[in-house]
């Protein structure tokens, strides 16, 4: 990457051949390689991290590994119940988010949308929405709702619909649109030319991207326990508050598990289906 | 049945796609339109069921005007007026059947279509349809599952279970070899006859126009520049039209297979 300077260039002989680059470029590249490493001393300065602190926080590390076996098995038992939850919660929103998804997707897809105002306000409406983070919903909606799985459902909700909208607007724009001429030119309204010609196209894709959106919702309901949304990750966050390392490491081996259960089947069958 | 009285049409671009299209179509007709590609056929066609718009003249179809048409009265038309493309444009994942059946839309109430509930005798008309393009064996296949030719069978069932009075057809051979165009052309001209379905059809082949129209009506540069029965037409005419020496590539060429029904 580093560029060094070579006698002048233009005159070019076999003891003085042309190098990899054209001399100009050498000097930009090295020039945007010292802004970068300026970049990255200042930021470590400014922040008081530096590698220093990782080879000193090392013992740290070891001792708390050290607390997290064995894991506490017998504590499993106990955690059926909130992982259920953490699985219901994923449930019941990614199946609220995928039906809502659809007529928010069809107006917001350009080929769909019955006009350009509401194509564009959908569509920022989504952008916004996708920008907040899912932690973030989940803190406003326990403010709201208060402590517990509803909170967490109805962040996932918003979280999840934010994904599925734009995917599947983008899928919509994509379809072969002649189809959609020919029931239209058979007398179909909007609604028929919708569930005849767009549809059987967009089905296998959208069965997919749901799916696939139920894996996040998952694996989002976790770290939403921990501001007190509901599901396992509630238990796994008052596990080390109070710290018992033994329950946490238990919690982290199941959800593990689970996680790769859950992915392994939904994998399979996004890939049949696709 | 469909007159064109001074049609025009300006396209927003400042295309003018038709100029001043004065015709008289009468019930049962089969006319083909010919002339070079750009010469305003697709959008002669696109007109009458008004998939396009023109922007001058009055069109009138069953004696109204239907220009100034919207909404609940656009549909009744194209209910009225069936269309064949030529990519087929069926639903590709979805059966043959429901394809065909998609051909009922126009007569049928959007909840009732939507959760799929026809009556039996749109079913049977359906299938008796299939059956009359001799595609029937397929009823529960995929569509993409056929081949071109059987693909333009299908989409001639669904304009037939359409009950129209009218069948455009927008180049229903370009994408098909020489056999399985003159097998389509038989189709069409066939239910035609039995039906006594008025048809307009664009081609650009002079040899099939000159074989199964009644009524041939040339274009060039969106003007009506012939017009008359087909049996007055011969090679000069078509230079006539094209504004040019026929060529190999105007020829579909091959035999009907099947012979003229």
């Amino acid at each position: 990457m580093k560029g060094t300077p070579s006698p002048q260039q233009g005159t070019f002989t076999p003891n003085n051949p042309p190098g990899l680059r054209a001399q100009q470029a050498k000097w930009k590249l090295t020039f945007v390689f010292a802004v970068v490493v300026l970049v990255y001393m200042f930021t470590s300065w400014q922040t008081n991290s530096s590698l220093i602190n990782l080879w000193n926080g090392l013992p740290d590390v070891w001792r708390m590994v050290g607390e997290l076996f064995p894991p506490n098995w017998g504590y499993a038992t106990e955690t059926w119940g909130r992982l259920s939850e953490t699985i219901q919660m994923a449930i019941i929103a990614t199946t609220v988010a995928g039906i809502l998804c659809i007529p928010i997707s069809l107006m917001a897809s350009s080929n769909i949308a019955p006009n350009k105002w509401i194509y564009n306000i959908t569509k920022q409406i989504m952008n916004i929405l996708r920008t907040i983070p899912d932690l973030l919903l989940a803190v406003i909606f326990v403010g709201i709702f208060g402590i517990g799985a509803f909170s967490g459902i109805m962040a996932l909700i918003i979280f999840s619909l934010g994904i599925l909208a734009k995917l599947l607007a983008e899928t919509i724009e994509a379809i072969d649109k002649n189809p959609l001429e020919a029931i239209r030119a058979s007398g179909g309204n909007t609604l028929q030319v919708i569930v005849y010609g767009v549809m059987p196209q967009i089905l296998p894709q959208y069965t997919s991207f749901t799916l696939y959106v139920f894996e996040i919702n998952v694996r989002a309901s976790l770290v939403l326990g921990f501001v007190g949304a509901g599901g396992i990750g509630q238990l796994l966050q008052r596990s080390i508050s109070f710290f018992q390392y033994g329950r946490a490491m238990m919690i982290i081996i199941i959800i593990f598990v689970a996680v790769v259960i859950i992915e392994y089947i939904s994998g399979k069958i996004r890939e049949e289906i696709m | 049945m469909i007159e064109f009285k001074d049609v025009s049409l300006v396209y927003p671009n400042g295309t003018q796609g038709l100029k001043n299209i004065n015709l008289n179509i009468k019930q049962g007709e089969f006319v083909v339109i010919v002339g070079l590609s750009g010469a305003g056929k697709s959008t002669l066609i696109r007109s009458v069921n008004r998939m396009v718009t023109p922007t001058g003249g009055e069109l009138l179809v069953d004696n109204e005007n239907i220009l100034p048409y919207k909404n609940k009265k656009l549909r009744e038309l194209r209910t009225k007026v069936g269309m064949i493309f030529q990519n087929y444009n069926l639903v590709k994942r979805s059966t043959v059947m429901k394809n065909v059946i998609a051909g009922r839309l126009g007569h049928t109430g959007t909840l009732k279509s939507v959760l799929n509930l026809y009556s039996n005798e749109d079913k049977a008309l359906a299938y008796h349809n299939l059956q009359r393009v001799n595609i029937s064996e397929k009823v529960h296949s995929r569509a993409d599952e056929l081949s071109g030719g059987q693909q333009q069978r299908v989409s001639i069932a669904r304009v037939l279970t359409q009950q129209p009075k009218v069948i455009l057809a927008d180049e229903p051979v370009a994408s098909l070899d020489p056999p399985t165009s003159h097998q389509v052309m038989t189709y069409l001209r066939k239910v035609n006859k039995e039906d006594n379905i008025t048809t307009i059809v664009n081609l650009h082949f002079i040899d099939m126009a000159m074989e199964y129209a009644d009524r041939i009506i040339g274009m060039r540069a969106g003007e009506v520049v012939f017009d008359g029965p087909a049996s007055t037409v011969n090679e000069s005419t078509f230079e006539e039209i094209y504004g040019r020496k026929i060529r190999e590539e105007d020829m579909v060429g091959g035999e009907d297979d099947e012979g003229n029904a």
